[in-house]
């Protein structure tokens, strides 16, 4: 009879020399969790409470979102993450349960943007995305395209915000902004930064950009989120809000805060310049490597009938010499190898020392200055598009959607 | 004088006492306050009421978000992202816990059996994150008085308030532990003695910090026909006893101004009436400037609004309180106009305007439309509680111990679990097996007892934060009145001299008491020994040169007079006698001479005495 009790059940519990009144919250540890009167929770062993009462549970019906008709279309697709978040008290975790119109009603700036169609998508955290998310993803963002809205925000755990967000560039041309975002710090706190994002991104989602970007807090300070281009963009601190950072060029713009201004670099799409279309296959066998000294020949095996294998290398691209005559058979087999940097910044050359040279006779490609996990992406969108070999390596080589450049900045 | 037994005072005390760890209590940042001009971090931040676990928004926090805030954070070199609210934060820190539980203990209180970190919603910037983290940990002490602690709660310290919406993160996340009485104290004086009791316990533990800032009361105060009203930061024990007089006289007065009130039938008119026009050409430049002004029709409310309610502070203060929650810098009300440059033509226009009688006071606010709105409904919000009398408060405390608004009374709907902290359980064993320490007033009885010092003393000493080194002093053989002396006078008047006494380490202190001790330095040159290892020479150093000097010559003379003093023990004994007389030079020279120049001088001298050649032997 111990566990039947109901959060939200009003409970006596004996502690110190007194009854104390308060609600019983959820178990944890074997104990029962209590919120006294005076608001602070404290732990208790189930046999030192007992149920006064069982309130009925009056669920509050949410305020009504009233929107101005007048304003531009924008379409909410979410996804989950942080920026959507709340607490769940049974379990004490920060989980994702909110779905568009929460958003709505929790940041009310937001209908002084545009009015806003909301779909839910999905309540995960992005750390559990894949590439099969993905593509019902890329085409529910094509569907609201089609639909015409005058963009898109794609609501999304920080983690794999960037995945996400390359996948989308490569599956989608777009005429309008697809904008992910989400936040770095959770909604439950007075001060996270998911009100400004949320804001910075439907401005940014109203403004002339014709891309899928990514919208983050800029700098430690609540002024100015900054746009960047969804290939370029990567995830560099674990906890700062100014986590984003495009890496390789600079942002293609920037939102400042509270003016909800829009700046846009003449190296950013803009609005209406694609036509809009939707490739949404990808090769999931597809895999990616981060070398490191000493790794062994057998690490590689693994992925020996993927279709595909991305090897964050060292420095300019290396590995040991050792593996170089295992990444032959892998080619040899008919993997796709490229060559990418742990260094993030800067170009893979395998031309400048014996290892590269190696390298690049095993058949490895050398991918330029893209990110590793862009590559990943990439390669899954060829190598589904393009069946032909010599033609996928080719457009490997090419810049597809920004996520490489002929000069290094 | 005030009956407060008649008036049905009951007030009960919020400690908050710093803890001197040596991390914060959720980072690894060290406990040491900064000067502002060392920051080297600026960045600002906008905080937004969020609701609680339960669904609601806390009365204070919306209350505080009436005007959206910018607020502006420096950090240091000894801050982290935890402060700037940028990272989660790490574990509650160990000692701080265990040292909340020691102090649990000293209150004879029972542990809570696990432990849960809660945020309080906090959001007038003082907390980057907009809540304090806080956590129950016993509950159920007892008070000398008979009355009771209700918790003890181990918390994070806000940010310093710099100026205005700007804080300095140095503070932020010192532990602390706040400290619950029961509304069990029925006068001032009680207030004050309860109050510097539960300090004397605190400090007890010598693990708290000292010093202004580092201790903070709040004090809770009600009378049987008033409210209970939470009067903010309080810092000092003499002020204590002054500011519970003064809240019991303003409640007792706003009870008077209710009676009144209703006696004359007075009403609140609920909708402000727009009185721009009437100033438009106003010698006041805040009226003429202003986009918008708006007043507040108060029927029945002529003389009370200007009436005095505790020194300095009149009913009109209280709305001007409410009113510059919406950002306005205050109101004006026709009890006490035509001043301010308003006119007496102005206020008769305004009366005619809206009609107004004799009876009525109006109150106006200028500001731009929505800020004036805002304002006047304010007003009219705490000029209806002035007809139910007293309204439930969070109050801060003015200079001189008159207090001012600050926010509804906050409520538990302020409160939810901070999830990125885990529940801690309080061991049994491990609780009952914790150090009690000795309380301060126990230990001045045992100094009078033990090491006969005087009482005055001995409750100057345990009151004083050189109490634990003059323990540990006299436990390595310092008599018990040098040790008192040096710790309870010197050092004060070398601060009084303007010397840097922070070098002066416990260990540098006892080096020279022992000094003395062992004969090596006068007394009487504590003090200006101390001086110099202040000033940074070393200790041995700082013996040396305070020692009183002895020439060469000097030395030699003492030499030669002890040694023919002994002549026959000298010639009894030959070299043999250095050792004895090396000990009797010694303690001429009081130490100030190396002992290796008095064993030459001294090995000459015998030498000199016992060869067959000496000049003295023929005499």
């Amino acid at each position: 009879m111990n566990n039947e009790f109901h959060p939200g059940d009003i409970v006596l519990c004996r502690h110190g020399n007194t009854d104390r009144s308060g609600t019983f919250i959820t178990m944890r540890d074997g104990m029962a969790t209590i919120k006294l009167d005076s608001g602070y929770n404290i732990g208790v062993s189930l046999d030192e409470i007992c149920l006064v009462t069982r309130p009925d549970i009056t669920s509050t019906s949410p305020v009504a979102v009233t929107q101005n008709e007048a304003l531009p279309q924008l379409s909410i697709v979410s996804t989950g993450g942080t920026i959507a978040s709340r607490i769940d008290y049974r379990t004490g975790a920060v989980t994702s349960q909110f779905d568009a119109e929460d958003i709505i009603r929790a940041i009310p700036r937001l209908v002084t943007i545009a009015r806003y169609r909301a779909r839910k998508l999905y309540t995960i955290l992005s750390e559990n995305m894949n590439p099969a998310i993905w593509k019902e993803l890329a085409e529910a963002v094509f569907q609201e395209i089609r639909n015409g809205s005058s963009g898109i925000i794609v609501t999304h755990g920080t983690d794999t915000m960037a995945y996400s967000a390359a996948a989308l560039s490569f599956m989608i041309d777009t005429p309008v902004p697809v904008i992910f975002v989400g936040s770095q710090r959770s909604a439950d706190r007075p001060s996270s930064d998911n009100t400004i994002n949320a804001l910075c991104s439907a401005s940014a989602a109203v403004s002339d950009l014709g891309e899928v970007v990514v919208v983050m807090h800029g700098t430690m300070s609540d002024d100015t989120c900054h746009i960047h281009r969804g290939t370029r963009v990567r995830k560099m601190h674990t906890s700062r809000r100014s986590a984003f950072e495009s890496i390789g060029i600079p942002p293609i713009g920037r939102v400042s805060y509270p003016s909800l201004e829009v700046h846009l670099e003449p190296a950013a799409i803009r609005r209406g310049t694609q036509e809009p279309s939707l490739a949404a296959s990808l090769e999931e066998r597809c895999g990616l490597l981060h070398f490191y000294p000493g790794m062994p020949p057998e690490a590689f095996t693994s992925f020996s009938d993927y279709k595909g294998l991305i090897i964050a290398g060292t420095g300019l691209g290396h590995v040991s010499t050792l593996l170089i005559p295992t990444i032959k058979e892998l080619v040899d087999d008919g993997t796709m190898v490229v060559m990418t940097s742990q260094c993030l910044h800067g170009r893979v050359c395998d031309r400048v020392y014996d290892t590269g040279r190696d390298l690049i006779k095993a058949g490895a490609i050398e991918g330029g200055d893209i990110l590793p996990e862009v590559a990943l992406v990439k390669q899954m969108w060829v190598l589904g598009n393009e069946k032909d070999p010599e033609r996928a390596a080719v457009m490997m080589r090419s810049c597809l959607k920004g996520e490489c450049g002929g000069r290094s900045l | 004088m005030i009956d407060f037994g008649k008036v049905g005072l009951k007030a009960g005390i919020e400690i908050h006492q710093q803890l001197n760890t040596a991390q914060k209590l959720f980072c690894n940042c060290p406990t040491t306050l900064r000067t502002i001009d060392e920051h080297d971090k600026e960045f600002f931040r906008y905080l937004r009421a969020t609701e609680s676990e339960l669904g609601e928004i806390d009365a204070a926090a919306k209350e505080e978000m009436k005007q959206e805030r910018m607020f502006c954070y420096f950090g240091y070199d000894t801050t982290c992202l935890v402060e700037y609210d940028e990272e989660p934060p790490a574990p509650l820190n160990q000692e701080a816990l265990e040292l909340a539980c020691i102090i649990s203990r000293l209150f004879e209180m029972t542990p809570v059996e696990q432990i849960h970190t809660m945020r309080k919603l906090v959001i007038d910037g003082s907390n980057t994150s907009g809540f304090q983290r806080t956590a129950l940990i016993a509950v159920d002490g007892i008070l000398p008085n008979g009355g009771k602690i209700e918790t003890i709660c181990l918390e994070e310290e806000a940010a310093q308030r710099v100026d205005g919406d700007t804080f300095s993160l140095d503070r932020l996340g010192i532990p602390l532990v706040e400290i619950t009485t029961s509304p069990c104290m029925k006068t001032p004086d009680e207030v004050r003695e309860i109050a510097g009791y539960l300090g004397m316990v605190l400090r007890s533990t010598g693990r708290v910090k000292r010093g202004l800032g580092t201790i903070r009361q709040d004090i809770n105060i009600s009378i049987a026909e008033g409210a209970r009203v939470e009067i903010k930061g309080v810092q000092e024990l003499d002020l204590i006893a002054e500011v519970v007089q003064r809240e019991v006289l303003r409640q007792k007065n706003l009870v008077d101004i209710r009676n009144e009130l209703l006696s004359r039938q007075a009403t609140v008119i609920t909708e402000p009436v727009d009185v721009t026009k009437i100033f438009s050409a106003s010698s006041s430049t805040i009226l003429k400037k202003a986009q918008c002004i708006l007043a507040v029709r108060l029927p029945g409310f002529a003389g009370l609004v200007g009436r005095e309610i505790q020194p300095g502070r009149r009913l009109g203060s209280e709305f001007s309180d409410y009113a510059k929650k919406c950002g306005v810098g205050g109101i004006f009300h026709t009890d006490e106009l035509p001043a301010y440059g308003i006119t007496r033509d102005e206020v008769d226009r305004l009366f005619m305007q809206i009609s107004g009688g004799s009876d009525e006071c109006i109150v106006i606010v200028a500001a731009d439309g929505k800020k004036a709105h805002c304002s006047a409904m304010q007003v009219i919000k705490r000029a209806k509680t002035a007809l139910t009398g007293v309204p439930e408060e969070t109050r801060k405390m003015l200079e001189g111990g008159s207090t001012s608004y600050m926010r509804p009374l906050p409520g538990a709907a302020r409160m939810y679990p901070e999830t990125d902290v885990f529940p801690v359980r309080i061991e049994p064993t491990w609780y009952e097996n914790l150090p009690v320490p000795e309380l301060l007033v126990k230990k001045a009885e045992r100094f009078v007892r033990e090491l006969h010092i005087d009482p005055a003393l001995a409750s100057q000493l345990a009151s004083s934060d050189q109490v634990f080194l003059f323990e540990r002093a006299v436990s390595e053989g310092i008599a018990p009145s040098l040790a008192a002396r040096t710790l309870l006078s010197s050092r004060k008047e070398l601060a009084r001299g303007g010397s840097d006494i922070s070098c002066l380490s416990a260990e540098n202190i006892l080096m020279v008491l022992k000094a003395v001790e062992e004969g090596r330095a006068a007394k009487e040159a504590v003090p200006v020994i101390l001086e110099k290892v202040g000033a940074g020479t070393s200790v041995s150093e700082a013996i040396s040169e305070c020692a009183p000097a002895v020439s060469r010559s000097r030395l030699e003379e003492i030499v030669r007079r002890v040694v023919r003093e002994r002549r026959d023990f000298v010639r009894e004994k030959g070299m043999g006698s250095l050792g004895p007389l090396m000990g009797i030079v010694m303690a001429e020279v009081r130490g100030s001479v190396d002992g290796r120049v008095v064993s030459q001088v001294l090995k000459e001298e015998i030498s000199r005495e016992i060869s067959p050649n000496t000049p003295g032997d023929k005499v």
